[in-house]
């Protein structure tokens, strides 16, 4: 059996090191040992998810999860529903903790999304709370709750249209005390399927050559605009997404295949580009919006 | 001039969403529901009896306008319309554009290269999407007047550039002219008349 031992705060870009060890020994029963697991945010249990996902669709049978039983990182996990997500994906070591209250700084819990239901749902769920989040907790005016929901429904969309495949989106508010020394917003969505170079690889491999790949796919699509459709009006969910993400500071970055792209904001020193990342399938799309400062505001 | 033989029809989008997808959401969001909801006005514009029409478009209930449906519901409806085999001569005026839902309206018309009335909440119009600097100098001025003449271009500064001007904001149907004097109607005063 394999044992992947997961980091202790596992965002994002942490996820990249569970992903790194899933490659290392693709047969064997694998075993994610998350019992020091401290710290998570959606980045990081939406990747928790998907590799679990992975593992089980290779293998036809879901790996096993350790969490370390009453710990607080446990009971946060259950609040964000993960527990729900994680049927049928993990083979369980800990029994899941009762949900007993919910919490102000969760603006999205572990959503599965599937269909186009999924996402008039998860629109429709987050205007009730995106309100008080979005300006008592950022700052941000009131008409910010719906571009939210505008941005939240394209990146979904991005999983029905382009993955083929399941996927999951969840939001929550943090204090970055270190690293920005205020209040973020991190919304995440992710999917396992076929990837920004799978969806666009029958209508524009072929102009690239040899040097098609995922981040000629990722630039083609981020960058450019590109989709896999005929259709003149596709491809502007990204770009619209990126514009309004960089009128609120923040910074998004997508991850498929081996690349991810970023749009970095001031405050963030990530490339813009990062290629040979260890292989994993579909996208993880990932995007921090900051409170305002209000030294500057 | 003579009155052009038109018509002002409404067709409430908030009502569309509910009535046609049985739905509980008030969001326009998602392709397949704007693909939804422009079969449906086309449908209520299959309905309606005058040949000729201005309908105006009302999403002053729709809560959440996303990209994906306001290149369904806008764009595509627009460009169905400016087709040569466009199914009814219809004019379109977009009511409830609040800043809200005029970035993603903006957006998929630049993105298309089109053009827009739209009435905004204090009931004045206005145009957006892709027009060049002549055509909405031109276009604000047959708003401020309702109507233009012919003959009244001639006597513009530039005048072939505002004949030019003119031609796009007709093709575009944000302007509209006689058939029979070649005179010129504003969409919101054919609007305003006939209200």
């Amino acid at each position: 059996m394999q044992i992947i031992p997961v980091p202790g705060t596992l965002d994002a870009s942490a996820v990249d090191q569970v992903v790194r060890e899933l490659a290392k020994h693709p047969g064997e029963k694998v075993l994610f040992d998350a019992r020091h697991l401290r710290w998570v945010d959606p980045g990081g249990i939406i990747g928790l998810l998907a590799a679990g996902t992975v593992t089980r669709d290779r293998q036809g049978q879901p790996p096993r999860l350790q969490l370390q039983d009453g710990a607080d990182v446990t009971t946060y996990l259950a609040r964000m529903r993960f527990f729900e997500a994680a049927s049928g994906v993990f083979e369980l070591d800990v029994r899941p903790p009762r949900r007993s209250w919910s919490s102000s700084d969760v603006l999205l819990e572990i959503t599965p999304i599937s269909t186009n239901s999924d996402i008039h749902a998860v629109v429709d769920h987050v205007q009730q709370q995106a309100g008080t989040i979005l300006s008592r907790t950022l700052g941000y005016p009131a008409s910010a709750v719906v571009q939210f929901s505008v941005i939240l429904s394209e990146v979904c969309q991005n999983i029905i249209e382009h993955a083929e495949g399941p996927g999951w989106v969840a939001a929550q508010t943090y204090m970055w005390a270190k690293r920005l020394g205020r209040q973020v917003l991190v919304l995440h969505v992710a999917d396992v399927g076929q990837g920004f170079r799978g969806s666009l690889a029958d209508t524009h491999a072929a102009r690239f050559g040899d040097r098609w790949g995922d981040a000629t796919a990722l630039e083609s699509a981020f960058i450019h605009g590109l989709t896999r459709f005929p259709d003149s009006g596709r491809g502007q969910g990204i770009q619209q997404i990126r514009k309004q993400v960089r009128r609120w500071e923040g910074g998004i970055s997508i991850r498929s295949g081996t690349a991810r792209i970023s749009d970095v904001p001031a405050w963030d020193d990530a490339p813009p580009m990062e290629e040979g990342l260890p292989p994993f399938p579909g996208a993880q799309i990932h995007i921090v919006l900051p409170a305002r400062n209000t030294q500057h505001a | 001039m003579p009155e052009p033989s038109l018509g002002p029809f409404a067709i409430d989008v908030g009502h569309l969403v509910r009535r046609n997808l049985a739905s509980l959401y008030s969001s326009l969001v998602t392709r397949p529901t704007g693909q939804a909801v422009r079969m449906a006005i086309e449908n209520v514009l299959a309905e309606e009896a005058s040949t000729v029409c201005v309908s105006v478009i009302d999403l002053s209930r729709v809560s959440v306008l996303d990209f994906s449906c306001a290149d369904e519901v806008v764009a595509k409806l627009i460009l169905r319309f400016l087709r040569d085999d466009r199914p009814r001569n219809v004019f379109f005026v977009f009511r409830g554009i609040p800043d809200l839902h005029r970035d993603p309206i903006e957006a998929v018309l630049q993105h298309q290269s089109l053009s827009a009335v739209c009435e905004a909440g204090s009931g004045s119009f206005e145009l957006v999407g892709a027009v060049s600097p002549e055509e909405m100098k031109l276009w604000e001025a047959l708003e401020d007047r309702g109507r233009m003449e012919a003959a009244e271009l001639d006597g513009l500064e530039d005048a072939g550039m505002a004949g030019e001007a003119m031609e796009t904001l007709v093709r575009n149907r944000v302007a509209i002219r006689d058939p029979s004097s070649g005179n010129y109607q504003s969409l919101s005063s054919l609007l305003r008349s006939q209200t």
